[in-house]
């Protein structure tokens, strides 16, 4: 029987030789992310459920990244709930105030790797899909059904594989193919099914740069993304995983598969403007002041992310009128991000750095916009009210249209 | 049940149904009070419990939040009828007890603040002008779950664990 790549992971996960879309099975957890912001509701759900242990303390992983440090009596009280419970409970994966963002800690300290399923309360959880573990997120009631018996229902999901082709320009970036693919299938384009993304162009990226398309494949309502694992992924993995790993890939001819086709060659920096994320423009058709830049977030803080803004901040001074927030995604990326002089550059440019964390890409943290305020972020969501203010306008862009820009005023490309 | 409309448009999603700054409480009578509010500031104040939101295509896309279905159960929704619903959100809500019921075309047809009547076994929505719609029936365990108001209450019956 010809299967997606998703279909033969569930199938695995709930013990069966097959499994076809549009058929409900009851799958096994191999990884359960819960954070500081949806997690007091999982623990509260799980006592009402009233089982005394969680079903494997090895398999949850908690970090704490939304509001940390703590902002609030409110924030400091939920993450009081959680380590309590993480000490009840005897979880040994727990990364407190001080390691970075749950999208970034997971695969780094070697928690991700292919074939497995992955469930978090957070909808970006889709980004270990760039490993090629089918990964998704779920609300806090699923998870404390998760901690509570190891298992959930999924109902298994079609495909839609991007098969993108072409050699990408100078300054376009993975940001921009996703948020292009996003502005032509629409916020719904992709809705309960998996978006994998294939082709020469995927091949060519780093891990990292599939992570930024997988992150995203929720803003077209995917239930995940996924990427074929390949020698880069498995090198990934090997240095930083000793979990046993299954590799699964897609049968072309697999009934539930719809492929389409993307080419890249000519592709311009792209911009998804206010309010949603398929409301998409090349750059050069965007004529906008910016107040704020956020460079970070589980969509573009990696240490390429840094590296790329840096090389553009060099010796320029941020313009008057723009406060620029750098944010790494973890501890690991800040540490590199010094040892190769990156944050000198940020800072002498007249940038913010702040502590690993998710900012202001929700707009419970650090670095709100007010009413009338316009934003450039490098995130994945520019909704109304999302960073702050509901009269505030959040524009969303690669990390090197993001520093230009901040340099600029206005959101423009080199 | 019964109710009045209460209508909204496309993609409606979870940072305008509760945004992220008030995401720190899970209390749903505190979250009732900033529900829509980007939108509506008053739409708590103004909704009587059992009421129903109408909208349009992918309502609740967005974050996996809970909070976003904890804050219309909080200002009284009794249901929300779209064309079609965010993934997660579909899920939360079922979990906490809302019901979600998918009838595509429905946003063209119920008009703000018109009283209606759903019959979640026959799949119907009545207008008080004696006009009928369908919506797509949820299956029996869907059904279940949201008798007994939510999946905690469904799994404290260990012959669904």
């Amino acid at each position: 029987m010809l299967m997606t790549m998703s279909e033969k992971i569930l199938a695995k996960a709930s013990n069966k030789s097959s499994s076809e879309a549009g058929e409900i099975v009851m799958g096994e957890i191999d990884v359960a992310m819960t954070h500081d912001l949806t997690g007091p509701l999982s623990v509260e759900s799980f006592e009402k459920i009233g089982t005394d242990k969680v079903w494997d303390p090895n398999k949850i992983v908690i970090p704490f990244d939304h509001q940390v440090p703590a902002d609030s009596l409110d924030a400091a009280n939920n993450h009081i709930i959680l380590r309590e419970f993480v000490k009840k409970q005897e979880i040994k994966n727990f990364y407190d105030v001080n390691q970075g963002v749950c999208h970034q800690i997971l695969p780094e300290f070697g928690h991700v790797v292919p074939g497995e399923v992955i469930v978090g309360t957070d909808s970006h959880t889709c980004t270990h899909g760039a490993l090629g573990a089918f990964a998704t997120g779920i609300g806090s009631t699923d998870m404390a059904m998760v901690f509570s018996t190891g298992k959930l229902w999924f109902k298994v999901p079609e495909t839609i594989r991007f098969n993108i082709e072409g050699q990408l320009k100078e300054n376009v970036y993975a940001k921009d193919v996703i948020v292009n693919i996003i502005g032509k299938v629409g916020a719904d384009g992709a809705t309960y099914k998996v978006c994998e993304f294939a082709g020469n162009t995927v091949s060519d990226m780093s891990v990292s740069d599939r992570m930024v398309l997988c992150n995203m494949a929720v803003e077209m309502g995917g239930k995940t993304g996924l990427v074929e694992p390949d020698e880069k992924t498995l090198n990934y993995i090997e240095t930083r995983s000793n979990k046993p790993y299954e590799v699964f890939k897609t049968d072309l001819g697999a009934p539930s598969l719809e492929t389409i086709e993307i080419d890249v060659s000519n592709l311009e920096p792209q911009v998804a403007c206010p309010h949603n994320v398929d409301n998409v423009k090349p750059v050069s058709e965007i004529d906008k002041e910016i107040d704020q830049v956020f460079l970070g977030s589980c969509t573009n803080g990696r240490i390429s992310d840094l590296r790329e803004a840096a090389q553009i901040l060099k010796g320029n001074k941020i313009a008057n009128r723009v406060r620029m927030l750098v944010i790494p995604a973890s501890k690991e990326v800040y540490t590199k991000a010094l040892d190769e002089g990156l944050i000198n550059i940020f800072v002498e440019s007249g940038a913010l750095v702040c502590n690993p964390c998710c900012g202001p890409c929700l707009g419970g943290h650090v670095g709100l916009i007010g009413p009338g305020e316009v934003s450039l972020s490098t995130s994945n969501r520019n909704f109304k009210g999302r960073q702050g203010s509901p009269e505030g306008e959040v524009y969303l862009s690669s990390a090197a249209v993001a520093a230009y820009s901040a340099i600029k005023g206005r959101i423009e490309s080199i | 049940m019964k109710g009045k409309v209460w209508k909204f448009g496309d993609d409606i999603d979870t940072d305008i149904i509760i945004p992220g700054r008030y995401l720190v409480v899970t209390d749903p009578d505190k979250l009732a009070k900033h529900c829509m509010e980007s939108l509506d500031s008053d739409f708590y104040k103004k909704i009587n419990k059992g009421d129903f939101i109408v909208a349009g295509k992918n309502f609740g896309c967005g974050s996996s939040r809970e909070h976003a279905p904890l804050a219309l159960q909080g200002a009284g929704v009794g249901a929300v009828i779209a064309e079609s619903f965010g993934r997660i959100f579909y899920r939360n809500a079922t979990n906490v007890g809302i019901p979600l019921l998918e009838a595509p075309g429905i946003s063209e047809t119920l008009d703000d603040g018109e009283e209606i009547e759903i019959d979640m076994e026959k799949g119907t929505i009545k207008t008080t002008n004696g006009k009928e719609y369908k919506f797509k029936k949820l299956p029996p365990f869907m059904l279940e779950i949201l008798d007994k108001g939510g999946l905690v209450e469904y799994l404290k019956n260990d012959s669904n664990k």
